[in-house]
């Protein structure tokens, strides 16, 4: 046999106790800082230290809750991490694609309708096997149910994002639940407006959308100018707004601030257009 | 050191001959959506493994679909299994449709290498004849059974004996391809390695640098050695495990049942020792006496699932094989005894994407969810091209795709859908589009002519009588007229971007007068 083939050939061959002594002493040591998924850089404002953690609850609502926890999950998604979205079957599969969702490490589950029984046990078979959970933020879960949820994905380490889509979409839901929606506010963002029993670290509220592209019988839909307001407990207790843009044109995720400064590149342009002409 | 001189039987396309198949008509066995195998007949007309179902039945409309069944191919291959017993008892079976042994004694017996794999070649076809699969069966001799396998592919219909040593000299042209493992071919083709002879010419240490273990038995094959380098110690005795059956047992499924103890009690003891199983002997007698013996083999480390799968393969095609072979009674006894074993040093990952740890872990959540909510209740997304939001990308069951496998959606998908909604998509699309009205000022229900042009501009969209919105902003019609072809699944539509004064924006279409909500950009 080859030198080279002995050096790799490690059947049988202990390990002196002193190599081990060292090697747990290198080991690093994780921070809990560590412990968080990547994410995209529009987002990172609103939540604390500008990271997912591993184990927090992040939730989402308002008109826009959709795109907003898909974007949550994108850049996750794209590092490898699984997402799984329970219960939404109206979840826009392009529109995923778009924000930055890689649809290889996606799945959605359908929770039959006449077993509500079933939520917690699927839920609690994700946690710890997917690293982003979104759910539907009207899923018929008790308090207590939540409660052992939230626990299971702090000790293994997923993120849940229980989301309350806007009325309209969720309306023709064929979730027999859905009728529980309260008062006609068509899910614009009501900054009071309860998760279902969720208790969640963060509460991503979108609201005050303006589009822009479409006009009056020409144009279409380019993007989509959103307030987003965080509050939560602990480090996110100091609530804070900013705007994004959701989507983006081409249907990703930016910050609003860099965008508009290329509308306004944009319409300068076409001024100078003008004068030429 | 070489590798123990091997004859190896390859018969192609075991699925389909195992699914009952005639040579002569166009079939295939499908597995996870894809071609496994396929006939002469279905090859004729294009039909290539690995194409996705509905492309084969493109190709050829006439073909017949079977879908995989793995126990099915165990049980029909335990026929040819048994035809090969008349020239040694030890027969070593790593997939239906492939057996080896090796042939140091039986060699001697038969008269040479040449005689012995014509003998066998003569003896296969005997079996395949009943099927009407003559003439396809590949006999190849050779050091090791990774050459001898290659030998009986290329030979195939017929045999082919490698000389002694000559293995080296054999492999050197093939290209990297035969190692069967696609995503390092396509690396070492890219470099320029494109035969095996290339391959196996580079220094080992370099070789495991850059391309780790699995490169590492990669490269040892290439240059005709053993995949590993030989044990030097048999496995320990106290390894094998045992079982008694009281009363005996005449019915698979409870000899079944037994097995799974088995080998769950196997790989506890393997694992207590730190070792993994690569071979194992299964070894069934029954209450006269009769002993049925089968070594399976395994790329990977055999689990406990796997072991006991093979014990109920062996079994059925015993006890449920052709009357002459089959046992007089019940059986008493099943063994295990692993007869390679290796220091279990975990599976290693793939380099090149594939399977994951985390696609595991999502894998096994995802299985356990099937369980609990039904198979149809855990759908994943597949890229299929389409106008509408909702058409482009598709769902179908977990279960019927490999989630560890890369997805890439083809490149149809990506051209160009003229006619599509612009991006940004809508991020929520209704399974099934809701009724909806589209109202002009003067409440009337705004229609699409034949030009495509609107009666009046919309105003307002009502749902059930009750006001969503006002419109302050929209774009279109936007027509869409999709496979007009065909009569059955024509759809001719017009496309309406609607803005409300609250800042939701809808997708609505209309259709033979009616307007339709079809997407929310939520």
């Amino acid at each position: 046999m080859r030198r080279t083939e002995q050096t790799f050939d490690t059947e049988g061959v202990a390990v002196p106790l002193e190599l081990r002594q060292v090697a747990e002493r290198a080991a690093p040591v994780t921070l809990a800082r560590e412990h968080t998924l990547p994410l995209h850089e529009a987002l990172q404002p609103f939540l604390p230290d500008g990271v997912l953690a591993r184990g927090s609850v992040v939730g989402v609502r308002g008109v826009g809750a959709t795109s907003l926890a898909l974007g949550l999950a994108a850049e996750a998604s794209r590092a490898g991490s699984w997402t799984v979205v329970v219960g939404l079957p109206a979840v826009g599969l392009a529109a995923a694609a778009e924000l930055g969702v890689d649809l290889g490490h996606l799945a959605l589950v359908a929770v039959p309708a006449h077993d509500p029984a079933a939520w917690a046990p699927a839920l609690a078979a994700l946690i710890g096997t997917v690293d982003v959970v979104v759910v539907d933020g009207r899923a018929p879960l008790r308090a207590g149910e939540v409660r052992r949820l939230a626990a299971r994905a702090r000790e293994r380490g997923s993120v849940l994002v229980p989301t309350l889509t806007a009325e309209l979409a969720a309306g023709r839901d064929p979730h027999p639940h859905a009728t529980r929606d309260r008062g006609g506010h068509h899910g614009r963002g009501r900054r009071d407006q309860p998760i279902g029993e969720w208790i969640t670290d963060v509460t991503l509220t979108a609201g005050d959308a303006r589009w822009e592209g479409l006009g009056v019988g020409h144009g279409y839909l380019q993007r989509r100018r959103l307030t987003i307001t965080a509050e939560g407990r602990g480090r996110a207790a100091r609530p804070r707004e900013g705007e994004l843009w959701l989507p983006a044109p081409g249907g990703g995720l930016a910050r609003a601030g860099e965008a508009s400064a290329g509308a306004r590149r944009l319409r300068v342009l076409e001024t100078t257009e003008e004068l030429v002409s | 050191m070489t590798p123990v001189r091997t004859l190896v039987v390859w018969c192609p396309d075991w699925a389909v001959v195992a699914a009952g198949a005639a040579a002569d008509e166009p079939a295939a066995v499908v597995r996870a959506n894809r071609v496994l195998a396929a006939t002469p007949a279905a090859r004729h007309e294009g039909v290539v493994s690995g194409q996705r179902r509905r492309e084969a039945q493109g190709r050829c409309p006439a073909l017949v679909v079977h879908e995989h069944d793995e126990a099915r191919d165990a049980r029909a291959f335990a026929a040819v299994a048994a035809a090969l017993e008349r020239y040694t008892p030890r027969i070593e079976l790593s997939q239906p449709g492939t057996a080896a042994f090796p042939t140091r004694g039986p060699s001697r017996y038969f008269g040479g290498d040449t005689a012995l794999s014509g003998a066998v070649a003569t003896t296969v076809d005997e079996v395949l004849w009943e099927w009407g699969w003559a003439g396809t069966a590949g006999v190849g001799v050779a050091d090791g059974p990774f050459a001898a396998a290659l030998a009986a592919r290329s030979a195939a219909p017929g045999a082919q004996v490698v000389e002694p040593g000559g293995a080296p000299a054999f492999l050197a042209p093939l290209p990297v391809t035969a190692l069967d493992r696609p995503d390092l071919a396509d690396v070492l083709v890219r470099l320029g390695l494109r035969t095996l002879g290339a391959f196996g010419a580079l220094d080992p240490a370099d070789v495991v640098a850059r391309f780790g273990a699995d490169g590492r038995v990669a490269h040892r094959l290439a240059r005709g050695l053993d995949e590993r380098p030989p044990a030097t110690a048999p496995p320990p005795r106290h390894l094998e495990v045992a079982a008694d059956l009281d009363p005996p047992a005449d019915r698979v499924d409870v000899a079944a049942f037994v097995a799974k103890g088995l080998a769950d009690e196997l790989h506890a003891r393997l694992e207590a020792d730190g070792l993994s199983c690569t071979r194992v002997v299964v070894t069934a007698e029954t209450e006269n006496g009769e002993v049925h013996e089968r070594v399976w083999r395994h790329e990977g480390a055999l689990g406990p699932g796997a072991v006991a799968d093979r014990v109920r393969w062996q079994l059925d095609g015993w006890l449920n094989g052709p009357a002459a072979s089959r046992p007089t009674g019940g059986v008493v006894r099943v063994v295990l005894a692993p007869d390679e074993v290796v220091a279990a040093r975990g599976r290693q990952l793939g380099f090149w994407g594939g399977e994951t740890a985390s696609t595991e872990r999502a894998v096994r959540g995802l299985t356990r969810l099937q369980g609990l909510l039904g198979v149809d209740a855990v759908t994943v997304p597949e890229p299929r091209g389409g106008r509408g939001p909702g058409d482009s990308v598709g769902r179908v069951p977990a279960a019927a795709v490999d989630l560890g496998e890369d997805r890439t959606p083809l490149p149809s998908v990506a051209a160009p859908w003229p006619g599509r909604v612009p991006p940004p998509s809508p991020a929520t699309v209704p399974v099934a589009p809701a009724g909806i009205d589209v109202v002009a000022g003067d409440g009337t229900s705004v229609g699409v002519d034949g030009r495509g042009a609107l009666s009046a501009p919309p105003a307002r969209v009502v749902l059930g009588g009750r006001l969503v919105g006002e419109v302050v902003a929209w774009a279109g019609p936007w027509p869409a007229d999709e496979r007009w072809w065909d009569a059955g699944t024509r759809r001719r539509r017009a496309r309406l971007q609607v803005q409300l004064h609250d800042g939701r924006a809808l997708l609505v279409h209309v259709e033979q007068g009616r307007w339709w909500l079809e997407a929310v950009y939520d």
